[in-house]
C-alpha cells in the first residue's frame, strides 16, 4: 500500500460520510410525506430482492473453497431455507443451517 | 397470567420493543465476532494503523465495503475508484432507507439520523420483519426495536476489530466460519417469503445476481435487486386482478 496516512483518512472519511447519506437518504429526505402507491409496492420487496442475490455467490462458488462449489455448504443453505420457511423463525433456521453444515462437514472428513 | 401483568405495568412499550429488539439482534453476534476479527488482522496486514482501521469500522460500519475498499486499497488502485468501488457496494442501502419510510418516516429527525447510521443488512432486515408482522406497533416502538437490534451487534463489531488489529489473529478457516454469513442472511429472509411474489422476486434475484456476477462492485447485485422489486410488485398485482 503506498497511500499516505492522510489520504487513507481521506478515504475513510468520505466513506463514512458517503456512507451514512446512502443511508440516510430516502429517510432523512422523505420523512413521514406520501409516496406513490406503486413504490410502496416495489419497497415491499427489498429484503427478498436484495439478499438472496447477495447469498446466491457465495453459495455456489464459496470464497473458503476458492470458487469452487461445495456441496457441503449447498446443502446447507438448501436446509437453512426450508427450515426458515417451514418454522418461521430466523434462530431455528440459522441453527438448523449450522448444524448441517457442521455434521456434514464431519461426515465429508471421516469419509 | 399475573407475571405479564406485572411486567406490562413496569415496562414501557418503547423498552419492551428494545429489549425484544435485543433478544432478536443478539445471535449476530456470533458474526460479527469471526468477520469484524478478521477486519482487524487484514486492514493491519495492509499496513492500516489501529487508529485508521478502527476510524474505519466505527465511520463506516459496513463489512462488505470495509472489505472491498481494503482489498482496492491493496492493489494500490486510484483514490476514486476505491470510493466509487466501496459506496456502490453500499448502494443497497439506499433501498433499505426507502423501504423504512413507511414505518419510520414520522420519527424525530434525530431518531432517522441515528438508525441511518446503524442501518445495515442484520438491524434493517430484522427490523423491517417485524414491521411487517406487527402493524400495530407505534413509530417510537419501532425505533426502540431498531436501536435494541443493533445494540448486540455494534459493541462487538467494533470490539472484536480491535482484538483482531492487537492479537493480529483471524479465527481458523477449519471452523468454516465464512458460511455464517450466508446462512445467517438466508435464515434472516427465508421467513419473509410469504407468497408467490415473493417466491417470483427472490428468484429473479438469484438469477439476475448470478449472471452479473461479474460486473465491478456491487453493481450486479443492484440491478438483480431492482429486477427483483419489480417481478414482486408486478406479480402481486396480476395476484390481485385474478382474485377479483
Amino acid at each position: 500500500m503506498t497511500y499516505s496516512a492522510a489520504e487513507i483518512w481521506l478515504i475513510i472519511a468520505i466513506m463514512g460520510i458517503g456512507t451514512f447519506l446512502i443511508r440516510f437518504s430516502f429517510l432523512g429526505l422523505i420523512g413521514d410525506r406520501a409516496m406513490p402507491a406503486f413504490v410502496l409496492r416495489l419497497l415491499r420487496y427489498t429484503p427478498v430482492a436484495v439478499l438472496p442475490g447477495m447469498v446466491a455467490p457465495l453459495v455456489l462458488w464459496p470464497a473458503a473453497t476458492d470458487g469452487v462449489f461445495d456441496p457441503v455448504r449447498m446443502a446447507a443453505a438448501v436446509a437453512t431455507v426450508l427450515i426458515g420457511i417451514w418454522t418461521r423463525n430466523v434462530l431455528w433456521a440459522i441453527l438448523g443451517g449450522a448444524a448441517t453444515l457442521y455434521a456434514l462437514m464431519g461426515l465429508s472428513a471421516l469419509l | 397470567m399475573t407475571t405479564s401483568t406485572a411486567k406490562t405495568r413496569v415496562k414501557t412499550p418503547a423498552k419492551s420493543a428494545y429489549w425484544a429488539g435485543v433478544r432478536d439482534g443478539a445471535p449476530f453476534i456470533l458474526m460479527a465476532i469471526p468477520f469484524a476479527t478478521l477486519f482487524g488482522v487484514i486492514a493491519t496486514d495492509a499496513g492500516l494503523t489501529l487508529a485508521q482501521a478502527m476510524g474505519f469500522t466505527v465511520l463506516v460500519i459496513a463489512g462488505a465495503a470495509q472489505f472491498a475498499a481494503l482489498q482496492l486499497m491493496v492493489e494500490n488502485a486510484s483514490i476514486a475508484f476505491v470510493l466509487l468501488a466501496a459506496l456502490a457496494v453500499n448502494l443497497r442501502m439506499a433501498m433499505y432507507s426507502a423501504s423504512l419510510v413507511p414505518y419510520l418516516g414520522a420519527a424525530p429527525l434525530w431518531q432517522r439520523a441515528c438508525i441511518a447510521y446503524l442501518n445495515f443488512d442484520q438491524t434493517y432486515i430484522t427490523s423491517i420483519a417485524r414491521y411487517e408482522a406487527r402493524p400495530e406497533m407505534t413509530v417510537s416502538d419501532r425505533v426502540a426495536y431498531f436501536l435494541g437490534v443493533a445494540t448486540p451487534i455494534t459493541p462487538f463489531w467494533f470490539g472484536m476489530t480491535l482484538v483482531g488489529v492487537v492479537a493480529g489473529q483471524a479465527i481458523p478457516d477449519a471452523w468454516a466460519l465464512d458460511f455464517i454469513m450466508p446462512i445467517m442472511f438466508l435464515a434472516m429472509v427465508a421467513p419473509m417469503v410469504k407468497s408467490l411474489a415473493h417466491v417470483a422476486a427472490a428468484a429473479m434475484s438469484v438469477s439476475v445476481a448470478l449472471a452479473l456476477v461479474n460486473m465491478p462492485a456491487g453493481t450486479g447485485l443492484l440491478i438483480a435487486a431492482g429486477a427483483a422489486m419489480l417481478t414482486g410488485a408486478l406479480v402481486e398485482m396480476w395476484m390481485e386482478r385474478r382474485a377479483q
